[in-house]
């Protein structure tokens, strides 16, 4: 599937598979032709995604082919242990996690995942967990507390799920109960969001010594169509809302939200999985290294003052 | 019904700009239909002495019926939106801010205030729905923080008054955060082990309940309150079925295992001494 930005480029890059293929079917001379093209691919390329609106990386965390929480735990985990269940209810599928271990050091990986095929899409609840869902994910975290073992959440929701048990089960109890329990973990806590942060959904399992936030990535208070339709009262306006809400990596950076940006290969996350895989890889360890250095109570305190430090006022 | 006539004080005491949220004109009419004076209203706690429908009201009244002799002292009075963001939409969010402050009479949404609550040391946070739908923005949260870190200063008690359709839009990210912020403040009152008792009022709703409204040691409402994470509208549109009767209502969350009691707006405040008595 292509996005309407990536067309173009598609479409050169296959006249260049075309002259390529007729060079080995005829004698035509085409290597001048052929660099010329791949000159206007890169420049393409890099004049596309150098220049991304707010609203085209909002499509680019949603990418069909965009790698998900267990995609990168299978890329970056040496061995992985699933871990299911809310020892209450059920197993939420559209919450995944377990003990990974990163160049043996163990840690408690726990992230939203989202389907790739219509089945799979249902089984995993398009990414959107319900109450059960975020114990788990507490239960994990307690585990790994428990063990001493720093938690590495993976970030990719289009919200907690708004259903009806959802609500009947406490969906609002069980994501404030993450945020306050979170505060309080003994152990590193790194957040990243790998695709798509929607509100307390995505808050509910976002509360780290370190949230960083992959190059394509959004994060916000709500979705740019579902602010477009309470605000300008229509879906049309998701450009402008997504102008307006500024949820992109860099706008999170600039206002202090977020710690950190991943880079993703030019073109986004999905056109080179491997090697978003070993940045993330890569970056989580750095931070994993600085925090693990610094005592227990320090940790908490920072992570504490550092969500407190939030927010704009006049006095 | 007599109240009204046995009154000890003379004429409306709250300065009318103040009162928004209260019913105005002379006589108020509940959702059923029945009909009372406002200054009955009042004197009633705003129920209906009818049908016992509870009417919104705003911090104003709240204090009003909280605070011994409507004695307090007011926090963070003057903290006000700032616009970060630079948000637009049908018009820009300071004029939106500005319009709110002139309609309420409001700063924000959440004013807090410390005082005594039958003789109780005691600080309380309190929303007021008609400034934007009591969203919650950088103010609300800021205020709300620092209202708790003032109860772990003074060792009193906290009471958080919700009424809130949830984060503001206005404020993305940022208004978000806000659930953290408070949270994390929350977090360490319980580790100072003084009590939060939260009371959930018609509307909570969103990032409101999903944070600071549902971590009470105590989660109370008042009867009939719709409180819900996601609204009737959303949930509606998802499952593609109409909604139970009375789904969401405070009794239904109470059913659910999510609220400890109920409390008739009436006998809130000796409600709320019995307990924090108990306590001490």
């Amino acid at each position: 599937m292509l996005l309407d930005f990536e067309k173009p480029i598609a479409e050169l890059e296959e006249k260049l598979e075309d002259m390529k293929k007729l060079a080995t079917e005829s004698d035509v001379d085409v290597v001048e032709a052929v660099k010329s093209l791949e000159n206007k691919i890169d420049a393409l390329k890099k004049d596309t995604f150098q220049h991304l609106t707010r609203w085209q990386r909002v499509q680019l965390s949603r990418h069909p082919e965009r790698p998900y929480t267990l995609d990168y735990i299978y890329e970056i985990t040496d061995d992985f242990v699933e871990i299911h269940g809310d020892r209450t209810v059920k197993d939420d599928k559209a919450m995944v996690g377990g003990f990974g271990t990163i160049n043996k050091q163990t840690f408690m990986i726990i992230g939203q995942q989202k389907g790739r095929n219509t089945k799979q899409r249902q089984i995993r609840n398009f990414g959107m967990a319900n109450p059960e869902g975020y114990r788990k994910a507490l239960r994990l975290m307690k585990l790994a507390e428990k063990f001493n073992k720093p938690i590495i959440t993976l970030i990719d929701t289009p919200g907690a799920y708004p259903g009806l048990e959802a609500e009947e089960r406490g969906q609002g109890e069980a994501i404030a109960r993450n945020l306050k329990e979170m505060f309080m973990l003994k152990v590193p806590v790194i957040c990243v969001i790998i695709g798509e942060g929607a509100s307390g959904g995505a808050l509910g399992i976002g509360i780290g010594d370190r949230v960083l936030m992959l190059e394509n990535s959004w994060y916000s208070v709500i979705s740019p169509e579902n602010c477009s339709t309470i605000l300008w009262r229509s879906w049309e306006y998701k450009e402008q809302a997504a102008e307006a809400l500024k949820p992109t990596a860099s706008d999170m950076k600039e206002l202090k939200m977020v710690d950190g940006i991943i880079k993703e290969p030019l073109g986004g996350a999905h056109t080179d999985i491997k090697a978003t895989a070993k940045e993330v890889k890569k970056v989580i360890l750095k931070n994993f290294k600085e925090l693990d250095g610094i005592n227990v109570d320090d940790r908490i305190n920072s992570r504490i003052e550092k969500f407190c430090n939030m927010g704009v006022v006049t006095e | 019904m007599s109240s009204w006539f046995q009154r000890k004080d003379k004429g409306i005491l709250t300065p009318t700009e103040a009162k928004k949220e209260a019913p105005d004109g002379l006589w108020y009419k509940t959702p059923s239909g029945k009909i009372i004076h406002t200054r009955e209203l009042k004197n009633n706690a705003y129920v209906s002495p009818e049908d016992d429908y509870h009417v919104r009201i705003g911090s104003n009244e709240y204090f009003e019926i909280l605070f011994d002799n409507n004695k307090f002292t007011e926090l963070d009075e003057n903290m006000s939106s700032a616009n970060p963001l630079k948000f637009t939409d049908s018009k820009p969010y300071p004029e939106r801010i500005k319009a709110s402050q002139k309609k309420s009479g409001l700063k924000d949404a959440v004013r807090s205030a410390h005082g005594k609550l039958n003789g109780l040391d005691i600080t309380i946070s309190c929303m007021d729905f008609s400034f934007i739908g009591g969203s919650m923005g950088s103010v609300v949260g800021e205020k709300i923080a620092r209202a708790i870190q003032h109860s772990i200063d003074t060792k009193s008690p906290f009471l958080m008054i919700s009424k809130s359709g949830g984060a503001r839009m206005m404020e993305a990210g940022l208004s978000l955060m806000q659930m953290a912020k408070t949270s994390a403040k929350l977090a360490l009152l319980s580790e100072a082990k003084v009590p939060y008792i939260s009371l959930l009022t018609d509307p909570t709703t969103g990032g409101v309940t999903a944070s600071y409204a549902m971590l009470g040691d105590f989660n109370i409402a008042e009867p009939g309150a719709l409180i819900g994470f996601a609204g009737p509208r959303v949930i509606r549109e998802t499952i593609g079925k109409d909604l139970p009767k009375g789904f969401q209502s405070a009794e239904f969350v109470q059913d659910h295992g999510f609220l400890d009691f109920i409390v008739d707006r009436r006998n809130l405040k000796s409600r709320l001494t019995t307990l924090l008595k108990m306590l001490q």
